[in-house]
């Protein structure tokens, strides 16, 4: 593959490279040293500004709903106040004669269905003829005002038939009627999987120690600060343009171009800078389609922008998941077999649903070494707001659970959690049972950086009463493997521009949420040309100026739209190159580009500006315009259900986290966290510590207070969406953080570059966990682990009871029969086994706890 | 100003009655971002909505317009107040610093600088607010400690730097502000 040949010429696994210099570099406008020396990196690894940075601190970006047209009208959304009801009846009437208000919509002007997956085309822009959670979309007003909109709601009469609502998983399993849809593997079970890897009893019979915990994973939701926001604009010549505060303007392209009936090159879908997303606005939304509609509908540009209370409706979030995990270790922590089962919690619609329940058991294989895995998911449809994919998508769910699992096999044990990893780790360039191709592997360096850092084997159960050190590890995706959609075109694809003044243009579908994917396009770019990033022109997420990029989720924008710039900037700087050599006559090979010069390495005074050799090229060949793109490397998996998994490159991160615990109040403080992330290679080392740094204090939230909480006695009312009573941490709750990069260069990333936006999150929730055990002797086997839970568990422990807060059962679950893969040790080629008939063990298995 | 009244049918228990919206009459004269400001707008708008609706300043941002998150932060007077908890109205003869006003002419902010420098601002969306409040802790402290800086942004919520950035951009802010040739440390550019 020619984008892989690219990467691997760059740089290799065995480096050749320099260590990235780390002199400080923060003003833009510095030069580099003008000498360069072979293969010395002079933009990636710096930590430069990113590309947006004074635009952000001057209040110039524009985000959504900054944007405003001439004559644009106001769109709100009539939502249902029922969880699970029939629509029998909608009036307008009177909301249409209010004065100002220009269109009222309701499902029937949506009859086509979208949704992300093209497994669960399940959503309509306006509910059709049933509503599934309370907020879920009924009605849209367009008015000349937003409180004209708002008056207007209150006028559209809608009949509901309540049906019986469905309240959790074990609600959609004790009632398979009335369906939430018409469609999913079985009554309110949306999936069912089950995958097995291997004997995993043979695995628990060779073990010296077999041990079952259960775990529980509330769900959270993203909570970023800017509410969702569209903007839509129709032109009398047929065409629509939506400014959307979205991750994913291709997928949004699509639904669009799907719902509205409209050729797709007729839609133009451009994201603004998402002012936060962490997955909450990876999905096409109802909001986005419907002003799409009522601008074709009115001929004006019409806005909506959410209310945060329907921005808690929109949700996405992390699934609630109830987990069990049964391990079997040999006396010195080696893993033997393990078998895992997840119950998902999804909410009114699919949405990643189906990927999520996958993620949920994908990645537990990929850190340490697992001979034989059997995983067992389910997805429940219940009648509230939908969950999707939050940062860790799926995986942070099962991380908590093994780690903590880990940490109890290791006290079992009589082992150092630390040794006891350290000692077993998944090796580099490898497969696992799953079939999961690990490149490079970084995670003992990180477990020996954060052990050294946190003064590791002074702490650890040594410290005094109510204060612990817990360990966690985690691994993540630089990208998923394979497209939602499939097919064999790119991920991602960048145009190139350079033009005779000098100026390159970077043109590529990426959607930069804040992480600095902007930036990334144009370091890679500088590297490679020799210019300064700050001189470098990035257009991005506009579907008619960009190609695509398939979006912003599952961390794989460094790794594939950066393999995508780098092939373009190498495929200018060919173009480039003879022309450049023939007008100084050197030969092209001593030829250097830096400094903005393109110049003679063994004479650099010989040399002329950028420009000019732009303009040698263009006179030679006229203009110089590249591509490039990226598509990952073609997974070892070929087993139904391996299409989730399997990436390019897996990033790795292990965490200690010191808590401080009062018995008294039950309240959990965490002064520091010791951080280690194998970030391949950092492209730009600031943002890779930003990212570090936020997605420790997000996996803090998770840890102590964030949940999407629900009414007790009705569990589809949302307990008060609000950012007051959503607990999230403050400047007073964030702890200090001490961040290790660890930078083992991965042959798939653009310069060995591997993801960091997400992995960070992982190893902190069981972190923590196990530093509750460490400081108080008790376990709360779920999250957040709040003062409610650390009281009762001290409570239990005080009665003689063994201190544990956390779930006791897992139920009953019609698996489907399973789909057998022989791992690669024993012969397998990543396929299913042929089952014979005779292997029927029954649909039912029997009860674990 | 165009008057316009409208008549808004509403429901009342079954019954549909008739409710006047507000009129779009109201003006306030006051100093904003150094300069005066003459602005006319419907009196039930927030300062929020004022900034950015009627006079196009969309640099201070929201996200909950009902005093939570402290994204809608600007300088009233001087101290940080939530403008969407602050009536038009109410600042008819005031001073209203916004983050459109913090620059001095071309040249960045010593805070801005830093918050760029740093890598302070991800998303950017809570920027403006961050920026805003440091600015008003800064000019009554000049050597805020890290707990000082913690506790006067307190009311502000960021989802993406876990506010490290921050305190780190303050404090080298902090250091410049007071004539010292301070750079970042490595650690928070580079690591351990």
């Amino acid at each position: 593959m020619a984008d892989k040949a690219v990467g691997e010429a760059a740089v290799g696994r065995s480096g050749g490279q320099a260590v990235p210099d780390p002199d400080v570099r923060t003003e833009p406008t510095a030069q580099p040293p003008d000498r360069p020396t072979a293969g010395a990196l002079r933009v990636v690894g710096k930590a430069l500004r990113k590309v947006d940075a004074v635009a952000k601190v001057t209040g110039a970006t524009k985000f959504a709903d900054d944007l405003a047209l001439p004559r644009m009208l106001y769109c709100k959304l009539l939502r249902s106040p029922h969880p699970h009801a029939r629509i029998v009846r909608i009036e307008t009437g009177k909301a249409e004669q209010l004065d100002g208000v220009k269109a009222v919509l309701t499902g029937k002007d949506f009859p086509i269905p979208f949704g992300i997956l093209p497994v669960s085309q399940d959503e309509h822009a306006l509910c059709m003829d049933k509503v599934r959670f309370i907020g879920d979309p009924v009605a849209a007003v367009a008015a000349t005002s937003e409180e004209t909109a708002t008056a207007a709601l209150d006028l559209i009469d809608v009949e509901y038939e309540l049906l019986r609502e469905i309240g959790s998983p074990a609600d959609a399993l004790a009632h398979p009627e009335p369906r939430i849809h018409d469609y999913g593997d079985t009554g309110n079970l949306h999936k069912l999987i089950n995958l097995e890897f291997g004997d995993v009893e043979e695995g628990f019979a060779a073990a010296d120690v077999v041990r079952e915990d259960l775990f529980f994973f509330e769900g959270n939701t993203h909570l970023p600060m800017e509410q969702h926001a569209a903007l839509a604009d129709w032109s009398a010549d047929g065409k629509v343009t939506l400014w959307s505060s979205t991750q994913t303007p291709h997928y949004v392209h699509r639904a669009l171009a799907k719902v509205l009936e409209l050729p797709a090159a007729r839609i133009r879908v451009i994201a603004t800078p998402n002012g936060g997303g962490f997955g909450g606005k990876s999905d096409p939304f109802s909001h986005e389609i419907v002003v799409a509609k009522i601008a074709m509908l009115t001929g004006r540009p019409v806005k909506i922008t959410l209310t945060r209370e329907e921005v808690f409706y929109c949700h996405r979030g992390r699934h609630p998941t109830l987990m069990w995990v049964k391990t079997g270790v040999t006396k010195d922590g080696a893993i033997t077999g393990m078998h895992f089962r997840s119950l998902l919690d999804g909410g009114g619609y699919g949405s990643y649903g189906v990927a999520s329940t996958y993620y949920t058991g994908a990645l537990q294989t990929v850190t340490y070494q697992v001979p034989r895995y059997k995983f067992q998911g389910a997805r429940a449809f219940t009648n509230k707001p939908p969950c999707g994919p939050k940062r860790g998508h799926g995986t942070p769910q099962p991380r908590f659970a093994l780690e903590v699992h880990l940490d109890k096999l290791a006290e079992q044990l009589g082992l150092d959690p630390a040794e006891m990893r350290l000692a077993h780790l998944q090796p580099p360039d490898s497969l696992t049972a799953n079939y999961l191709r690990v490149g490079s592997m970084g995670l003992g360096e990180c477990i020996r950086k954060v052990t050294n850092g946190a003064g590791w084997k002074d702490k650890f159960r040594k410290l005094p009463p109510g204060q612990g050190v817990g360990l966690a590890c985690s691994s993540y995706l630089s990208g998923a493997g394979l497209p939602i959609y499939w097919n064999h075109m790119p991920h991602s694809g960048v145009q190139l521009k350079c033009d005779r003044s000098g100026g390159v243009t970077v043109f590529c579908g990426s959607t930069d949420i804040g992480q600095g994917s902007d930036s990334i396009l144009a370091y890679i770019t500088a590297e490679v040309l020799g210019v300064d990033p700050f001189d470098i022109r990035v257009v991005t997420a506009d579907t008619d100026l960009t190609p695509v990029d398939l979006g912003s989720y599952s961390s794989r924008v460094t790794l594939m739209s950066g393999n995508a710039a780098l092939q373009a900037a190498e495929r200018a700087r060919e173009i480039i190159l003879p022309h450049a050599a023939k007008q100084l006559d050197v030969p092209a090979h001593r030829l250097a580009f830096a400094d903005g010069r393109v110049f003679d390495v063994e004479d650099p005074e010989r040399g002329m500006g950028f420009a000019e050799a732009v303009q040698a090229a263009e006179s030679a060949v006229g203009t110089v315009g590249t591509v490039g793109s990226y598509t990952p490397p073609k997974s070892a998996a070929r087993y139904r259900g391996a299409g989730v998994g399997p990436s390019p490159a897996y990033s790795y991160s292990a965490c200690v986290a010191e808590v401080d615990v009062d018995a008294a109040t039950g309240i959990v403080r965490v002064p520091k966290i010791w951080v280690a992330h194998d970030v391949g290679r950092c492209i730009n080392a600031a943002t890779v510590i930003g990212q570090v740094e936020g997605s420790i204090y997000m996996g803090l939230g998770e840890a102590l207070m964030e949940e999407m909480a629900y009414r007790e006695n009705r569990h589809v009312v949302h307990k008060i969406p609000s950012l007051l009573e959503y607990k999230s941490p403050t400047t007073l709750e964030m702890c200090d953080v001490v961040t290790y990069i660890v930078e083992d260069p991965d042959p798939n990333g653009p310069y060995g570059a591997k993801e960091v936006g997400q992995g960070p999150l992982l190893p902190v929730m069981p972190a923590v966990a196990n530093a509750v055990y460490d400081a108080i002797g008790v376990r709360v086997d779920e999250v957040p682990i709040t003062p409610e839970k650390v009281l009762k568990a001290l409570k239990k422990r005080g009665k003689g009871d063994e201190g544990r807060v956390g779930p006791t059962a897992f139920p009953d679950i019609p698996w489907p029969e399973p789909t057998r893969v022989l791992p690669p040790w024993e012969g397998g080629d990543g396929k299913a086994v042929d089952q014979a008939p005779t292997l029927a063990g029954g649909v039912r298995e029997e009860r674990q706890h | 100003m165009e008057v316009e009244r409208k008549l808004a049918l509403r429901h009342s228990e079954g019954k549909v009655s008739l409710r006047a919206m507000p009129e779009s009459h109201a003006q306030i004269a006051f100093e904003l971002n150094g300069e005066p400001c003459t602005v006319g707008f419907a009196p039930h708008k927030t300062l929020l909505e004022v900034l950015r609706e009627d006079l196009g300043l969309t640099g201070t941002k929201h996200g909950c317009e009902l005093g939570e998150c402290g994204t809608c932060t600007v300088l009233l007077d001087g101290q940080p107040v939530l403008s969407c908890l602050v009536l038009g109205l109410a600042c008819d003869g005031r001073r209203v610093t916004t983050i459109e006003g913090m620059a001095r002419g071309a040249e960045l902010h010593p805070l801005q600088t830093a918050f760029a420098d740093l890598g302070a601002a991800q998303c950017g969306y809570c920027t403006p607010a961050f920026l805003l409040a440091a600015q008003a802790l800064l000019e009554q402290n000049k050597s805020p400690s890290r707990n000082e800086i913690k506790a006067a942004l307190a009311g502000n919520l960021c989802r993406c730097t876990g506010y490290i950035k921050i305190y780190e951009a303050v404090e080298l802010a902090a250091a410049r502000m007071r004539g010292e040739d301070a750079t970042a440390p490595r650690e928070s550019l580079y690591g351990r």
